[in-house]
C-alpha cells in the first residue's frame, strides 16, 4: 500500500511541524524584518508556506488516489471519486 | 480614555446584531432538507456543506471571540510566550490532516454525529463512551462561558452594562438580551445559522484585522516603535517579584514549554466536539482535506491579531494602572485608535464572533448529551425525532448553564476551567485517534490512560498559584523525567499513552473481552459517491 505519493505526502505534513517544533532555530531578535523582529515574522511567515505543504499533500494523496482507481485489478468499481460528487 | 457611552459606535454594534439575529431565524429555510427533524439535519446542517461553507464554519468556530481578546493579551502581558498560539494553529493542520478524514469516513458511513458515538461503535464500550463525551461537555461548557466574557470585554469598552454603581440587572442586561436571541435562533436553526452568521462574522474580522495592522502602527510611529516600546517594558525588572514582566523571544529555558503549548494544543484542537461538529457536517472527504491546506487563512490573521498587543503596549494603554484587565487592552486599543464608526464594527466583529462558535459549542454539547448519555443511558429506543428534540432543549440548558457560571461565579474561574478544558479534552485524543488507526489498543486499558491522564493534569494544574488565583494558575510545570518546564496538559497526555500501552499489553495477555467492533477497514477510507456511503444507515440529505 505504500507509494511514493503517500510518503511524499506525510513529509510534506512533517516539515511544518518540525519546524515550528524546533524553537531555538528561531528563538532570535535578528535578522529584523520592517522593525518586526525574526521570531515574529518568521513564524508568520510559516503560516503560508505550512499551507503550501499541506496543499502539497493534499494534491500528492489525490493523485494516489486516482492511479490506484487506475490500476488493473482495483477491487473499487464504485460511482467514482467525483468530489462532493451527488448520485 | 473615554467615559461614557460611546453611541456612535454603540448604534453600528446593535445595527450589525440586528443583521445577524434576522439571518439566524433565515438560516432554517437555507438549504432545507426533507426530514428536518432528524438530529443529522439540526446537528449536522444535514452534514451537506461543501469547501466554503466548511472554511467559513471552522474558522468562525476555531477563532473565536475570546482568541481575538485572549492572543492579544496574553502577548501584551508576557511578549513572546504568548506568541505560542501560532505555532499552535500552524501545527495543528498538517498534524490533523493525518486523521480527520479517516474520522469523516467512518462517521459517515455508520451515521456517527459525536465523536464518543465513534468510540462507542470501535470499541463496543459504553463506559470508554461515556468517559469521552463527559469530557467533551466538561470541556465544552466553561468554553462557552468564555464566549460570553468577549462580549462583555466589548460591552464593557463600549460604556454599556458597565459601571460599578449600576446594579447588576442593568450591568448585565445586554448580556443576557445578546445570549437569549443566540439561543432563540440556534434552537430554531441547528448548525445553519451559525454557519450562515459566520459568513458575516469571519468577513467583519478580515476586514478590521487588516485595517488594524495597517492603520494602527501609522498612528503609532511604526513598527519599528511599536516593537522597541514593547521591548522597554519587557526588559524593566519588576521590582515586586525581581523578575522582568516578559520577553521578546522566548528565553533558554522556556522553549521546552513553548513547544509543548504548540503541540499539546494542536492536539486537543481537533478533539472538542464543536469542532469534530464542523468537520462532520462537510459534505465529503476531500471537503475536509481541502481546507486543511485553506484554514491557514485564519492562522494569518490570528498572528498579525497577537501583534496587537505589542501596539496596545505601545499605545500606552492600561500603562500605570494597577491590576489592570490586560484583557481589555484590544478593545481599549480599537476604541482609543479608530474612529468611532470603525470602532462600532470592530467590536461588531467581536461580538458576532463570540456568537458563532458559542452556538456550534452548544449544539456539538446538545448532540454528546442527547447521543451518547440520552440514547445511550436513559431511553435506547428514541426516535430521530425525539432525539432532535432533545438536543433542542439541551442546547438551551448548555447555555443558560454557561450564562449563570459567568453571571454567578468569578470569571477568573471560567478562564482556569477553560484551560484545564483544553487539557482535559486532550486525554480523549488516544482513543479517538488511536481507534482510527488501529484496534489494537484494549477499551479497558484506553479508559485507565483517560483516568490517568485527567487525574494527573487536574492535580498538577491545582496546586500552581499565581497573583491572579491561588490555584490553577498557570499550564506549565517541570516534566517529571526531563526537568524542562513543559506544558502540564502534553505531559498528561504521554502518562495516558504510556498507561494505554502497558496495560493493553497485561489485558491482551490475560485474554480480557475486547468488545465488538462494528467497523470495518474500508469504512475509514470511504469518499461521498460510494456504495458505502450511500447505502450509510443515515439517509442523505435531499435539498
Amino acid at each position: 500500500m505504500v507509494s511514493a505519493e503517500r510518503v511524499l505526502a506525510v513529509l510534506s505534513l512533517l516539515v511544518p511541524i518540525v519546524a515550528l517544533l524546533w524553537v531555538s532555530s528561531y528563538s532570535k531578535v535578528t535578522p529584523e524584518l520592517g522593525g518586526v523582529p525574526f521570531f515574529y515574522w518568521y513564524q508568520i511567515l510559516w503560516i503560508p508556506v505550512s499551507a503550501l505543504f499541506t496543499g502539497a499533500a493534499y494534491l500528492l494523496l489525490n493523485r494516489d488516489a486516482k492511479q490506484r482507481k487506475a490500476a488493473p485489478g482495483a477491487v473499487d468499481t464504485a460511482a467514482g471519486a467525483k468530489a462532493g460528487g451527488r448520485p | 480614555m473615554k467615559h461614557g457611552v460611546n453611541v456612535t459606535a454603540l448604534v453600528v454594534f446593535v445595527l450589525f446584531f440586528v443583521a445577524v439575529t434576522v439571518m439566524g431565524f433565515l438560516a432554517s429555510r437555507w438549504r432545507r432538507a426533507d426530514d428536518a427533524q432528524h438530529l443529522d439535519e439540526w446537528g449536522l446542517g444535514g452534514r451537506s456543506f461543501g469547501t466554503w461553507v466548511t472554511w467559513f464554519l471552522l474558522g468562525g468556530d476555531l477563532y473565536t471571540a475570546y482568541t481575538f481578546i485572549a492572543v492579544p493579551a496574553a502577548v501584551y502581558g508576557a511578549g513572546a510566550a504568548g506568541f505560542f498560539a501560532v505555532p499552535y494553529t500552524i501545527i495543528a493542520y498538517p498534524l490533523v490532516f493525518l486523521f480527520l478524514p479517516r474520522l469523516w469516513s467512518v462517521a459517515r458511513v455508520h451515521g456517527y454525529v459525536t465523536p464518543a458515538d465513534f468510540v462507542r461503535g470501535r470499541y463496543g464500550s459504553r463506559g470508554l463512551s461515556l468517559a469521552v463525551a463527559v469530557t467533551g461537555i466538561l470541556a465544552t461548557m466553561p468554553y462557552i462561558a468564555l464566549q460570553l466574557v468577549g462580549i462583555q470585554a466589548v460591552l464593557d469598552t463600549l460604556g454599556v452594562g458597565g459601571g460599578a454603581n449600576s446594579n447588576w440587572f442593568v450591568k448585565d442586561l445586554p448580556l443576557f438580551l445578546a445570549f437569549a436571541v443566540l439561543a432563540a435562533y440556534t434552537y430554531s436553526s441547528g448548525l445553519r445559522a451559525p454557519a450562515l452568521i459566520a459568513f458575516v462574522k469571519d468577513t467583519l474580522v478580515y476586514i478590521v484585522i487588516i485595517v488594524a495592522v495597517i492603520y494602527i502602527p501609522m498612528r503609532l510611529g511604526g513598527y519599528g516603535h511599536i516593537f522597541d516600546t514593547a521591548a522597554q517594558k519587557f526588559n524593566t525588572v519588576n521590582p515586586k517579584t525581581g523578575k522582568p514582566a516578559g520577553s521578546m523571544v522566548t528565553g533558554p529555558n522556556a522553549q521546552w514549554a513553548y513547544a509543548t503549548l504548540a503541540l499539546g494544543s494542536s492536539l486537543a484542537l481537533f478533539m472538542y466536539p464543536h469542532t469534530v461538529t464542523g468537520v462532520l457536517a462537510a459534505k465529503s472527504r476531500n471537503t475536509v482535506r481541502r481546507n486543511m491546506a485553506i484554514l491557514p487563512a485564519y492562522s494569518l490573521m490570528l498572528g498579525l491579531l497577537a501583534l496587537l498587543g505589542f501596539m496596545a503596549i505601545a499605545a500606552g494603554m492600561g500603562k500605570g494602572v494597577k491590576g489592570y484587565n490586560a484583557q481589555l487592552a484590544v478593545p481599549q486599543l480599537f476604541a482609543g485608535l479608530f474612529p468611532d464608526w470603525f470602532t462600532g464594527v470592530a467590536f461588531a466583529a467581536i461580538g458576532i464572533g463570540a456568537l458563532v462558535p458559542a452556538a456550534i459549542m452548544s449544539i456539538a454539547a446538545a448532540n454528546l448529551f442527547t447521543r451518547n448519555i440520552y440514547k445511550e443511558f436513559l431511553k435506547p429506543d428514541a426516535t430521530p425525532a425525539q432525539e432532535t428534540k432533545v438536543a433542542k432543549l439541551s442546547s438551551l440548558l448548555v447555555k443558560v448553564g454557561a450564562l449563570a457560571f459567568v453571571l454567578g461565579m468569578d470569571k477568573q474561574f471560567a478562564i482556569n476551567l477553560q484551560l484545564l478544558g483544553g487539557l482535559w479534552i486532550m486525554q480523549t485524543f488516544v482513543s479517538i485517534v488511536g481507534g482510527l488507526f488501529t484496534r489494537w489498543f484494549h477499551r479497558w486499558a484506553l479508559l485507565a490512560g483517560w483516568a490517568v491522564g485527567m487525574v494527573y493534569g487536574t492535580w498538577k494544574t491545582y496546586g500552581i498559584a499565581s497573583p491572579a488565583t491561588k490555584h490553577f494558575g498557570g499550564n506549565t510545570a517541570v516534566i517529571p523525567g526531563i526537568g524542562q518546564i513543559g506544558f502540564i496538559g502534553f505531559t498528561a497526555f504521554v502518562l495516558n499513552l504510556i498507561v494505554a500501552v502497558v496495560l493493553t499489553v497485561v489485558l491482551r495477555a490475560a485474554k480480557a473481552p475486547e468488545g465488538a467492533d462494528e467497523t470495518r477497514r474500508e469504512d475509514y477510507s470511504a469518499e461521498a459517491g460510494e456504495a458505502a456511503v450511500d447505502n450509510a444507515p443515515v439517509p442523505a440529505a435531499a435539498h
